[in-house]
Formats: C-alpha cells, structure tokens, sequence
C-alpha cells in the first residue's frame, strides 16, 4: 500500500487537469451551457468532492476528466497527455487502465457474479489487483459467488467500488455514488471509498448534492450554472463514520 | 388521430427496421403460399380449357392394323359420344446439323375439315390440304428447335422410303402438351417432334389404306371410363390391340396433372415454415417493446384505459406488421406466381396461358399469416393485460441467473467473464435461445431442401443413365424380329457390342390390382443394359420368374414368392401365371424383366428382338448413325448421351431458378431472425454493454458479448438446420415425389449442407453487422444516470 503524502494539495502537482472547459448541448432549439469555462486540477492523492445542484455541470466535468464526452471547447490533461486530443481507442485505453467509475444506480452485470464483475475489470486492465483481494477491500470477500439479484443496494454498490478500484486506477470517478441508497448503507459505501483512497492513494471525485458528504473531503468545490464558484479547503477530512444525514 | 394511435405509429416508425425483417418473412410466406396456389389455379384452368376448346380425347387405344369400318362399332359403345380413328407412326428424320436420326412421330389428321377430336392450335402457316402428300404440320416447340416454319422442308423415312417433306404449318396440339418420345423421360424437342400429316398420305405410305391404328374417343356426360375400355379392348383384341387407357393415363396430360399436384403439396409445407418463425419473431418483438413500456402500461391503466384497450394497441402494432408483410407477399406472390407459371409454359406447351390469380389464393393467404402472426403474439398481448397497474410501475425484478453448469471448477475456470456472460445469458433465457436457434435451423433447412433437388437429380442421372446403361443407345425396331438381325447390327460401322433386348405389353393382373406395361426380355449375361437396383447391385435374372421393380410390386401389392397373373397384348395373346422372382429399386418407371429365354417361352415364339442395345466406337459414330437413318427397320434411336443432355436441359435450368428464389427466402428468413434477436439483445443490454465501454471495453470487446451470443446460437443452428433440412426433405420426397413415373432419390451432398450453412452464416453475419452499427453509437453518458 501507498503511503499517504501529508503534504498540502496546492504544493503537488496535479495529473489531471482542465483549462478553460466549456460545453455546449443543443436539445432541440433549446442551447444549454452545460460548462462556461472551468479550470481544474486535480492533484495526487487527494479526495475532491464536486457540489451543486442539478444542471450546475458537475457530471459534465466528470465525463469529460473520465474520457466519457468532449468539451465544446478547451483542453483536459492526464498526466502530459491531452485526454481531449485523443481518439476513440485512446479514450476507451485511457478508461480501462487509468480511470475507475461508480455509478448511482451500480450499473453490474446480473449475469455475473460480484467476484465475476470484479474480474471483467481486471482481465482487461493493465496492473489490476486480483478481484478477491477488492472485494476484501469493500468488506465482500464474503459475498464474492452472489449474483446481483442476491444482494442489497449497499453491497451491489461496494461491489462496483471493488470493480473500480481493481485496476488500480490513477483517477476514482464516482457520480453520486449514495444516491439510491439509505443513509446507513451509504455511509457503509462512503468508508469504502474512503479507504481505497487512503490506503492506495487514488484520486477520487465524488459527486453528490449532499453537502454532509463534503465533511469527508480534501477540498470540495462547489459548481453553479457551468462555473466552480467555490473552493473550500477542509483543514481536516472527517471520517464517512462519524457523518449522519 | 387518438394519441394512442400516434404513439403506435411513432413505436412502429422507431423498429421500422425489425417490423421490416418480420414483415419480410411474413411476405415470404405469403408469397410462397400465392405463387404455389395462383400456379396450381392456373396450370388448371388453362389445360382445363385448352382441353376442352381443342376437344383432347378421354380415352385413347392402339392397334396394330384395324378395318376403318370398326369406327361405327365403337361410336355404337354405350357413354361415347366421338371417335377419331388414326395412323401414327414412326419415323426417322434426318435433320441438317444434326448426326444421329431425330425421331418423327406421324400423327394423320383428316385433309379435308377440323378432326373430331385432338384438334390442332394452329400458330403459323395452314393445315395439309388433300392432292398434296408431303405436306406436314410439325409441333411448335421441335419447330423452334430446329429454326423451322412454313416454307421449308424435311428430309424422312418412311417405312423405308426416303421423303422430302414440306412444312406447310405449325401447331400445337393438346395430346402433346409434355412431348416425350418413346423409351424417353423429358422432352428432348431437337431429337423429337410430331408431325401431322393428310390420313391418306399417311395410309398410303404405310399400306394402311382403309384402316387405322389409333383411336381416341371423347366420352358422353356420365359414362363410365372402365366400361367403354372394356367393351374397346373387346371390339380391338382381334386386331392387336394393345389395352386402352383413360386420359388420366395418357402420358402428356399425366405430367401435367403430375405437376400440378406437387405443386399443391408444396404449397402446404414451406409457407408453413415461414409463418411459424414470423410469429416468433412478432412474439419476441412484442414482449420486449411490453417490457420496456411496463410504466408507461401501468400509468395508462391509472389513467383509466380498460385492459382490452391495452391488449388491441399491442394487438394493432402486430397487425400493422403483418399488414406490410401481406402487402409485400401479395406482390411478392403474384410476380412469383406468374413467374413460376411462365416456367411451366417452357415445358407444357400450350397456345395460351390463363394466368387470372383469383382474389381466393390472397385473401387466404392474408388469413393465414395475419392469424399466424396474431397467434405468436398473444401470450406477449396478454402479458400486456393481465399487468397490474400498480406492479407495472414498478421496475421488475432484476434476473435471476444461476452458475449451473459454468461453476468455478472445471471448465468454468477457463472461461473469461465476457464468455460467461454469453453463456449464462442464453441459459437464462433458454426458450428464446433455442426459438432463435430454431429460427436460424428453418433457414439452412429451407436451403437444404431446395438444394436437395441438384444432388438427387445428379444421382438420379448416374444410376439410370450412367450405372445401369453401359450401351452408347438404343435402336428400337419398327416390327419385332427374328434374332437373327442381331448379326446385321454387329456388322455395322464402329459397332463393338450388341445385345438384343425384347419388350412385350402385357397386363399384369394381381387380385384385384392390375397394371398395363410392358415385360422386357433380357440376356442373364447382359453387360450394356443392367437390371439395376438403385442400392447399387447388379440383378441376375432367373430362369424363370418375373422380376419387378419395386414401385410395380406395390402397385400390384405382391412379393416375391406370389403369383402374377401376365396377360399378353400381343402375338397370340397368352395368358400365363408367374412367380415374382425378385423386386429391384429404380427411380424411373415401373419396369419388369425376364429371362430372354422365359419370354419367348411364355410367347410360344422363336428367339425374337425388338430393340437392340449397341455399343459403338466413337470415332464412327457419324458413319453408324448415317447408316442407321436408312435402315428400313429402324423406327427410333435412343441415344443415351443426347438422354442425359436432355434430362439435364430440362430440369437444371429451372431447379437454378428455384435454388436461387430460396436462397433469398432462406437469406430473409436468416436475416430476419437474427436482427430482430440482435435488436431485442441491443435493447435488452444498451445499459450494460455501455457501462462495459465505460470501463475501458472496446466496441469490439462489447460486440463479442452481444453478437457472441448469437454467434453462438447461430452455430448450435447449423446441425439443427441440417437435421430439419434433412427431414423436411424426406417429407416432400416421400410425399409428392414418389409417383408411378419417377421416384426421387432423397439423396443430399455433403457439400449441400456445407453451402446451405455457409449462406446463412453470410446472412447471420450481414445482419449481426448492422447491429454491430448501433453498438458504436451507444450514448454512454446516459447510461450513467439513467435507471433500468
């Protein structure tokens, strides 16, 4: 396991990083800007929770530092590469051996067991860890021969975090990771995150428009109608343990 | 417009392209089911008018020399209402271009007015006039053969007599709608014609002046056939004559009726095939579009819409897509139907073709497939129904999938997830899996059962021609003869065997079954001319005894071992009992042989031939046939080369046709099943394979769980189709093709199955491609927020 740097995120430098994104969608005659021009970085190590409201861009954000869509204009960087400039094969590359995504609603294959859905990741990704060894991780090594269908909302949740975490990824991306699920189980999935980016430094950004969920963060920067229109620092990150909402 | 009706037309205009494949196959049937009816509607009306217009005859007799004035006696027969007496003979013609003698078949027609019966449709020129002795009409389709036509002429013998006629008309004539020579099995127009010529002419060349030997004789309204061939075989016996048989006998109107009941049979099993699988595929369309739209059925059922006006806007979208395919397959039938039609008139010849579909064939069709296709759906329309509102909102239960045979021991551990997905997918849904599989087999079975046609014939040709006949032909003689003849032919130029061969007409009685054919005389050492089972083994015949073919045999319901009752029709009419020696399998006819020595036995006759088989060095082949064309004694030539060639002309070129018809057939059908399976999938897993894009899986990665799938199923089909094929095949065979006048082999190649599954594999894969579109444009940003 990685040791955590206890130094300060704005002295380190940030692998992934965005300039002046903005994004545009046309819906019909409608034009809805999505982004008006966000700079960002995100540094080593550091737990970033992304707040706002519906349509602020939060999730724009995310699926463009995740290789998912392309700004309308504007540059995104991993590392010294242009993640903006790159292909199709590049982006699906990219996504397999350096970003991990959870999803609100888990996104699992039914037709595979949890073990099973943590391997689809790790057979394909470039220095994965074993499947059995994430699922100790998310406290599910022993749930690992249940198929979805035989598990809760919670624990379908840990184990997409296993799926993500598996490859080892530089970069954690999880879009509401809590959303379809009760406090208690939320919090369960939140340690869980928690703890993957303690022990093996990813990077996380975690959406939610739960602003208890910020306690919990490195810094947490606040969006509103395409822009970042806060940044705050948490001077100490407060375990998901001890949140209640 | 009622919204409802607005959503269904936006539902259908969003899989207009899986509506398009149903309604394909739908449109397949139904054209399938349309030309079959519409041909078999058409060949019956117009041989029914044609018939009745040139007054065919409905019984027929010959004899070997009968006074003219015998004619009043048979009009004096109870039930006959004309009688047309004749003289037919043979000829030899010598045609330009042509070496080996072409056969002429004279047929008299009076000089003076119409004939009575078995008149001609005149298509050029006139007909003989009296005065004119080398005048002749000749048939239509040996006109075309041989570029003939009014004006030019033709050099024959007749009986013995070198001729120069004149082709004064051309015609066709309802006798002779199948035109097939003697001792032949298709038509073969270069090497066969008929020619009409003046009756005195005719009886002058053949010293049958005053006399006749043929008759036709038309039938009063509720005569009966066997009494009036009774009580003519009577009035004829004293002059050799030799049985006379009904229309339903006569050989050309035999292949007509043949034809058209093959064609009825056949329209019962493919349609069939092609109904059953749309009505799958609208099952399998309908339970997806029911499954995605749960919410949307139970918020229409709040808002107070009955569980029937649910169940008929389901019902409507099925009927819209039948509607098109019924559509598509009327047009599809009705172009097919004439073409099909068209076919047949290359073959049967007839002066006009009535082809006037009626409204009957598409309204049934109609029928049928909207119900075929209304019946698939209805468990998936009452799933609809039977939802509760409150239940339907809420999101179904996820699957439920078991590890069964995939565990993590044995040959699970081998697999990676994606192939486990694919697997545990198809265990999941195993009904579909194996309608899909059951989809894909119907299309190689189609394939198959339309390629079977090209081996059996291939085979058919190489036992009957190639395995059985050794001899280069076969010159049949005009009178039977002492077997001392047999020493003439062995003198003649380039000829290195030859061996006698004797066929006598008799009657074979059994009980109360009997049959008018011909027992052939062979030599137990014959080497050129076989009695050859089709299994592949030489017969040797015994001393004594009969030996039948198999079809005879049952026909005649005996074995071997039983007696037969064998009433000669000729010489001196013996009448004898034989024992059934052996029974052999052949394809063609119903031949029965003995022992040379037996038959002319049973005759009370000296060593007698009349037709000898020859085989000949082919460097003089021109030189024996130039020969042969003056032999005084020679009536027909049969020449097995020119048979083949024939058998082949006539047959290939149409079955390429049909091949290639269901080739496309199958193609849609392939096309159609898995499309729409790939779709359903695509639907089914949009979220999935997305999330797996998401997570790094290339398109090609995610194409492989999807289409892997299908890959699958389509592979499992390939067997399965084979089987189908293979039993379908057998159905029709054994169903419409085993007639008293050929037996078809069910014989299938390797190879057959070989291309019939590489076809459909193209079509799977050509279908699987354009799904394989869809999956590259799959919106992975929504996949991410949106719940199931």
């Amino acid at each position: 396991m990685l040791a955590r740097e206890q130094s300060l995120p704005s002295e380190r430098e940030a692998p992934i990083r965005g300039r002046a994104l903005t994004k545009l969608y046309r819906v019909g005659e409608i034009e809805v800007r999505a982004l008006r021009g966000v700079d960002v970085d995100l540094f080593a190590a550091e737990l970033v929770v992304l707040l706002g409201p519906s349509g602020s861009g939060k999730s724009t954000l995310l699926n463009i530092l995740g290789g998912l869509d392309a700004p309308t204009s504007g540059h995104a960087y991993f590392r010294d590469q242009e993640i903006t400039a790159f292909n199709q094969s590049q982006l699906t590359r990219y996504r397999r051996d350096h970003v991990g995504f959870v999803f609100q609603f888990y996104n699992l294959m039914p037709s595979l067991t949890a073990e099973e859905n943590v391997s689809l990741v790790t057979e394909i990704a470039a220095r994965a860890m074993p499947a059995a060894d994430a699922l100790d991780l998310v406290g599910l090594g022993d749930r690992r021969a249940h198929f979805p269908a035989q598990l809760s909302g919670g624990e379908q949740q840990r184990v997409a975090i296993a799926r993500a975490i598996a490859k080892q990824p530089d970069l954690l991306l999880c879009d509401e990771p809590t959303g379809a699920l009760d406090s208690k189980t939320g919090i369960l999935v939140l340690e869980a995150i928690e703890r993957i980016n303690r022990e093996l430094g990813t990077t996380t950004v975690l959406i939610t428009h739960n602003a208890i969920i910020a306690d919990m963060a490195d810094r947490v920067l606040a969006l509103a109608d395409g822009r970042i229109v806060d940044v705050r620092e948490n001077a100490s990150r407060r375990s998901a343990r001890d949140l209640s909402w | 417009m009622r919204t409802l009706n607005r959503k269904l037309v936006r539902d259908l205009w969003r899989m207009r392209f899986q509506a398009l494949a149903i309604a394909l196959v739908v449109a397949s049937g139904v054209g399938l089911l349309i030309m079959s009816l519409s041909s078999v509607e058409a060949l019956e009306e117009t041989a029914a008018a044609y018939y009745e217009r040139y007054r065919f005859g409905e019984v027929f007799a010959t004899v070997k020399r009968a006074p003219q004035r015998l004619s009043g006696r048979i009009a004096d027969i109870p039930g006959v209402q004309a009688v047309e007496t004749r003289i037919v003979k043979l000829a030899t013609l010598d045609m330009p271009g042509l070496a080996e003698p072409v056969i002429g078949r004279l047929v008299s027609i009076p000089e003076r007015g119409p004939p009575a019966l078995n008149r001609l449709s005149l298509r050029a020129g006139r007909t003989v006039v009296a005065g004119r002795p080398d005048e002749v009409v000749v048939s239509e389709p040996f006109a075309e053969a041989h570029g003939l036509g009014p004006g030019d002429s033709i050099g024959a013998i007749l009986n013995g007599h070198r001729r120069t006629l004149d082709i004064v008309g051309v015609a066709l004539s309802p006798e002779y709608v199948y035109a097939i020579a003697p001792g032949a099995w298709t038509p073969d127009d270069k090497r066969y014609g008929i020619l009409w010529m003046g009756r005195e002419a005719l009886a002058a060349a053949f010293d049958l002046d005053g006399a006749f030997n043929d008759v036709s004789l038309s039938l009063q309204r509720g005569a009966t056939v066997e009494d009036v061939i009774e009580r003519l075989d009577d009035l004829l016996a004293p002059y050799g004559g030799t049985g006379a048989f009904s229309r339903a006998d006569q050989i050309s109107n035999w292949y007509v009726t043949n034809e058209i009941e093959q064609q009825r049979n056949m329209s019962a099993v493919l349609p069939t095939i092609f109904l059953a699988v749309a009505a799958t595929l609208a099952n399998m369309l309908l339970a997806r579009i029911i499954a995605i739209e749960r919410d949307e059925i139970g918020l229409l059922k709040v808002f107070g819409y009955s569980d029937l006006e649910i169940g008929w806007h389901y019902t409507k979208l099925v009927l819209a897509i039948a509607g098109l395919g019924v559509v598509l397959g009327w047009a599809l039938g009705a172009w097919l139907g004439r073409v099909n039609t068209e076919i047949y008139a290359e073959f049967y010849r007839f002066p006009f073709l009535f082809y006037r579909p009626g409204a009957g064939a598409f309204v049934l069709a109609a029928l049928l497939s909207v119900g075929a296709t209304l019946f698939g759906s209805l468990t998936a329309v009452r799933q609809a129904v039977i939802l509760p509102p409150a239940e339907a909102m809420r999101p179904p239960a996820p699957p439920m999938y078991r590890r069964g045979g995939f565990s993590m021991a044995g040959l699970g551990g081998w697999l990676d997830q994606p192939t486990r997905m694919v697997l545990r997918q198809i265990l999941r849904w195993p009904i579909r899996s194996l309608l899909t599989t059951a989809g894909i087999g119907m299309a190689i079975a189609v394939l198959v059962v339309a390629m079977q046609w090209i081996d059996a014939i291939e085979h058919m040709v190489n036992v009957y021609f190639r395995q059985a006949q050794h001899q280069d032909m076969t010159v049949a003689l005009a009178e039977t003869q002492s077997s001392v003849v047999l020493r003439g032919f062995e003198a003649l130029p380039g000829v290195l065997a030859v061996e006698p061969m004797r066929a006598v007409s008799v009657r074979f009685v059994h009980g109360h079954r009997t049959h008018r054919g011909s027992v052939q005389g062979v030599m137990p050492e014959a080497r050129l001319s076989l009695v050859y089972d089709a299994a592949g083994a030489i017969l040797e015949v015994p001393l004594a005894g009969l030996v039948l073919s198999t079809s005879l045999a049952k026909k005649l319901s005996v074995e071997p071992g039983e007696m037969v009752t064998v009433k000669v029709l000729e010489g001196r009419r013996p009448e004898r009992t034989v024992p059934v020696a052996a029974v052999f399998e052949t394809y063609i006819g119903t031949p029965a042989y003995m022992h040379m020595a037996a038959l002319n036995r049973m005759m009370r006759e000296r060593p007698a031939v009349n037709a000898v088989h020859l085989l000949a060095d082919d460097v003089h082949r021109d030189e024996l046939f130039a020969t042969l064309k003056d032999l005084p004694n020679v009536a027909t030539v049969m020449v097995v080369d020119a048979a083949i060639d024939a058998f082949y002309e006539t047959l290939a070129e149409t079955i390429m046709i049909y091949v290639s018809f269901f080739a496309a057939f199958s193609c849609t059908l392939a096309f159609g099943v898995v499309y729409n399976s790939a779709r359903i999938a695509l639907s089914e897993r949009a979220r999935e394979l997305g999330t797996l894009r998401i997570l790094g899986f290339t398109r090609f990665e995610i194409s492989y769980i999807l289409l892997g799938e299908l890959g699958l199923l389509t592979i499992a089909a390939l067997p399965v189709g084979c089987l189908v094929g293979y039993g379908l095949a057998w159905t029709i065979v054994t169903t419409s093709f085993d007639t008293e006048l050929y037996r078809v082999p069910l014989v299938i190649e390797t190879s057959t199955y070989g291309i019939a599954m590489l076809i459909v594999l193209a079509a799977a894969v050509v279908s699987a491609a354009f799904v394989r579109r869809r999956l590259d444009r799959l919106d992975l940003v929504a996949v991410l927020k949106t719940r199931e």
